[in-house]
């Protein structure tokens, strides 16, 4: 089991607040690594940094063992990289289809793929020509996932995919990130949800002020109720 | 330091430079005798205001107006017209006073409330789009402005050169209206510039700075943003409008080329970014530097056209005509805006004014 | 893959075509005003042709707005840099540009007309590497450094062609009016208007059927998530820059001849009027940019002939009474 992704000693300035204040771990090829933390903690602030979106002070992010951190964001992308960012960001002007042969960059879109994405987002089919700006919000949420995994991608990216969902949507949504798992993807996922991090995470970490304060298997912290509360705190009851 | 309203200069060489500059301005009349020295001090001087309060728009709330000799043009032309249908006596200056200032304070208002209703990255354009029409207006409007010859007027009797009241015997020239009028402008200006001081150093000033760094936070602090901008516009019109009294009072003359063309609004672009945005005192400093290159480089470019013409060289008489001045001021400003956007104040105070 | 069959579609948003209307109902209002209906007809010619200039010079500028959130206060100078480029060519030439053929004619105009584009393109690529690259993102410093670019344009043109005014004629076959009845409609004009037709679709196609096109219309929502898709903007946003200041050229030359002559002030006048028509359509809108071009030729033709006086500020009237009705233009595009 190696690492995808390594990030060590990572510093993040966004203009004069010091955010990331040294972060380190690793990402292991195949598995569902959950970023956890309280709000403000630096997670989505991490993501950014990977995809290079902000760019680290010091330290070194390796992807596969190349560094990655003084690339630009379309390079970052172009090394296998799929982003599915908080806001979710989908193109509100373009269609579900535009939306989708924009995100497949090296060509024309691949059928059995799609039918592969269909199969769990039927209601990217059903509303492929429709304006992504119509959508509900899960449905934006699965378009936006659908981006990132229309081709295949080394490694998914994905900040708090449930924010905001009905519980019945986050359901589905999280059957559907199991599918993308059984496919072999390598996901960091930033979570809120406890109940989702359980079902879905192989490791876990967790952030606080701008570095991580624990990590190890999911199922170990899942099955340790008083590490549980002495890491995430009341944050954690607020979202079972 | 009551009257620089506690904000010192903050740098040793800058206090220098601002004392002589102030200095040499009060004594020029004495130790610049001449008619040339005498009108590119007073120029200094109602620039250095008119800068001031450009600065108070552009360096403390950050946003670009190209309107700004609009209510130039407004004093200018108050004087101007009052003076000239009126007559030459004092109750036609209150009545450009009267009529002026109230008049640049409503048309601030409007465009303010109404740039601030649309969208922030508006404004420039609008200014610059209404600018634009009141030049066109003025120009038009030949019966009341004298369309693009201007009015000429006489001053009150007081202020005129004819009225002496020290003879040549005491200083070797005489003391007359003229040299009044000019203390009155310099004092007027004076007056202007430390106003603004004050009003940047008030906590409203400080409100406009939040404004800049950060307008939602700002809002979300409990300011009312839109507010606290039209009431910067409006202290900056009517101050760029009595310094266009002061200058149509010292020309005796109000017309679109001195008061409202184009080519004054970047002037006091450049002006303001060479001093250093966001000091009033930056102000002075651009006036001055930009004020006397105007005056005496002109001739050292005409002497280099005509050098470049003799030698024979190609295109370079072109360049370098006193005509082409506007070239090497855009260049000379894009240089400024890239490599030292903290101007002069900035550099000499030696840590990194407020970004944009 | 392409063809997949959308099961179901959503309700369409009201497409919004209330300012569509705007130049027709206007146009329909003053059949009564004008009164004589072949003045009428001749007007709204006019007006039509003058929008297309407009909107071709204006069109740039509202897409660099969009994608990169540049305002580019310099945007005039290549409308006067497209005019002088043009003399260059049509001046030396004029034996043929006044030759009785239209054939002879074109084979002056067109290689003028993309020698202007051709530079004035070039030009886009020096100023977006100098000027607006390096203050990318910082609004005020924009707006300084592309007026200080304007400044040094025009005065570089003062000098390389003298500040007098150069003649532009038309060529011998554009001159002249068709007549339909009582009716005389200029050629040019005609011309002007189905070139402007013609661009208009050109850039609706490519927004809409192409790639290019979709990553312009994504990046205008949302330039991190392109980039975050793996595409380089700054390229895309360059390619745009320079369609633009080709456009804008383009729309020099077209001027010059509608006008008959070429001035370095034609850039300030110019963009002071093209910044109210993007103003009024709304920042990085095609549409809204086509749109406001029209009402404010409208203004300009109707309103001139109507009331001579008011013509001086209707402009600003026009762009109020827009703006009182849509605080963002016509079509806001932008979520910024």
């Amino acid at each position: 089991m190696s690492a995808l992704l390594k990030l060590s000693g990572v510093e993040t300035y966004i203009g004069r607040y010091h955010i990331l204040q040294g972060v380190d771990f690793e990402v292991p090829e195949g598995q569902t690594t959950m970023l956890l933390g309280r709000n403000g903690a630096g997670k989505t602030t991490t993501l950014r940094t990977i995809m290079g979106l902000w760019q680290a002070k010091t330290g070194s992010i390796t992807l596969s063992g190349e560094p990655i951190e003084k690339l630009a964001t379309p390079d970052i992308a172009q090394r296998g990289v799929g982003y599915v960012p908080e806001s979710m960001a989908v193109f509100s002007d373009l269609t579900v289809k535009e939306n989708l042969v924009l995100a497949a960059r090296n060509g024309p879109l691949d059928d059995a793929q799609l039918a592969w994405i269909f199969g769990f987002f039927p209601a990217l089919k059903k509303f492929w020509l429709s304006r992504a700006g119509s959508l509900s919000g899960g449905q934006k949420q699965m378009l936006s996932i659908a981006r990132a995994i229309v081709e295949p991608r080394k490694l998914l990216l994905i900040d708090e995919p449930t924010k905001g969902l009905a519980p019945a949507i986050v359901m589905s949504l999280i059957e559907c990130l199991k599918e993308i798992k059984r496919r072999g993807a390598t996901i960091l996922l930033v979570e809120q949800n406890f109940h989702a991090a359980r079902e879905l995470g192989d490791q876990v970490l967790v952030m606080d002020n701008g570095t991580i304060v624990h990590r190890g298997d999911m199922a170990a912290l899942a099955a340790d109720v008083p590490l549980q509360e002495r890491l995430l705190g009341l944050s954690l009851e607020a979202h079972q | 330091m009551m009257i620089l309203s506690g904000d010192p200069p903050r740098s040793r060489t800058l206090s220098i430079l601002l004392v002589v500059i102030v200095l040499a301005l009060l004594a020029t009349p004495f130790i610049f005798p001449g008619a040339k020295a005498l009108n590119v001090a007073a120029k200094i001087c109602i620039f250095a205001a008119l800068v001031a309060s450009y600065d108070l728009l552009l360096g403390y709330t950050g946003s670009v107006s190209f309107a700004h000799t609009m209510f130039y043009g407004i004093g200018s032309y108050a004087i101007a017209i009052s003076l000239y249908g009126l007559g030459p006596n004092w109750a036609s200056v209150a009545v450009a006073v009267a009529a002026g200032l109230p008049l640049a304070l409503l048309l601030a208002l409007a465009i303010g409330l109404f740039s601030l209703r649309v969208e922030a990255i508006f404004f420039a354009m609008i200014t610059l789009a209404v600018a634009s029409a009141f030049l066109v207006l003025a120009s038009q409007l030949s019966w009341l402005t004298g369309g693009e010859d201007g009015r000429s007027f006489q001053l009150p009797e007081l202020l005129r050169p004819g009225t002496v009241f020290i003879g040549k015997e005491w200083f070797g020239f005489p003391i007359n209206g003229r040299i009044l009028t000019y203390y009155l402008v310099l004092s007027a200006c004076a007056l202007m510039i430390l106003a603004l001081l004050r009003v940047v150093n008030s906590p409203f000033g400080r409100v406009l700075q939040a404004i800049r760094e950060n307008r939602f936070r700002a809002e979300a602090l409990g300011y009312r943003t839109v507010f606290h901008l039209t009431y910067a516009n409006c202290i900056a019109a009517v101050i760029a409008a009595c310094a266009g009294m002061l200058n149509a009072l010292w020309l005796r003359y109000a017309g679109p080329d001195t008061s409202l063309a184009f080519s004054i609004m970047l002037d006091i672009l450049l002006m303001v970014v060479i001093g250093g945005m966001g000091t009033i005192y930056g102000a002075i400093i651009g006036a001055a530097i930009f004020i006397l290159a105007q005056n005496y480089l002109q001739a050292l470019m005409s002497i280099a056209s005509t050098a470049a013409s003799e030698a024979g060289l190609p295109l370079l008489p072109g360049l370098l005509h006193p005509d082409r001045w506007l070239l090497w001021l855009g260049l000379l400003f894009i240089a400024s805006v890239y490599f030292f956007p903290t101007g002069v104040v900035g550099r000499l105070r030696g840590k990194p004014a407020a970004k944009h | 893959m392409s063809e997949i069959a959308a099961t179901d579609t959503l309700p369409k948003p009201r497409r919004d075509i209330a300012p569509l209307l705007l130049p027709v109902v206007l146009a329909l209002l003053m059949i009564p005003l004008v009164g004589s209906a072949s003045s009428w007809v001749t007007l709204t010619v006019a007006s039509l042709a003058m929008g297309m200039m407009i909107f071709i010079m204006a069109s740039g500028l509202t897409l660099v707005f969009g994608l990169m959130d540049v305002l580019n206060f310099g945007h005039g100078a290549f409308i006067a840099i497209g005019a002088y480029v043009a003399t260059l060519v049509l001046l030396p030439l004029a034996s043929w540009a006044q030759a009785d053929s239209l054939l002879t004619n074109l084979a002056v105009l067109v290689p003028a007309a993309l020698l202007s584009m051709g530079v004035t393109g070039a030009l886009g690529l020096v100023v977006e590497r100098v000027l607006v690259l390096p203050v990318y993102g910082q609004h005020l410093k924009q707006i300084l450094m592309t007026t200080g670019g304007l400044i040094v344009a025009e005065q570089t043109m003062y000098a390389l062609f003298g500040p007098q005014i150069i003649p532009m004629p038309l060529p011998a076959a554009l001159r002249g009016s068709f007549i339909l009845g009582d009716v005389a409609i200029s050629k040019y004009r005609l011309l002007a208007l189905l070139i402007g037709l013609v661009i208009f679709v050109a850039i609706e196609l490519v927004l809409n059927r192409t790639k290019i096109g979709l990553l312009i219309r994504a990046g205008v929502e949302n330039r991190e998530m392109v980039e975050a898709l793996g595409y380089r903007i700054r390229r895309l946003f360059l390619g745009v820059f320079m369609t633009g200041s080709a456009l804008a050229g383009l729309g020099g030359v077209m001027w010059g001849l509608y006008r008959e002559q070429v001035h370095a002030s034609i850039g300030d006048e110019l963009t002071v009027l093209v910044f109210i028509v993007v103003i009024i359509g709304g920042l990085g809108s095609i549409t809204g940019c086509f749109i406001g071009a029209i009402l404010v030729a409208m203004v300009a033709n109707y309103g001139g002939f109507l009331v001579p006086k008011l013509a001086l500020v209707s402009n600003i009237l026009l762009m109020v009474a827009v703006l009182m009705w849509r605080p963002r233009g016509l079509y806001a595009v932008t979520s910024r």
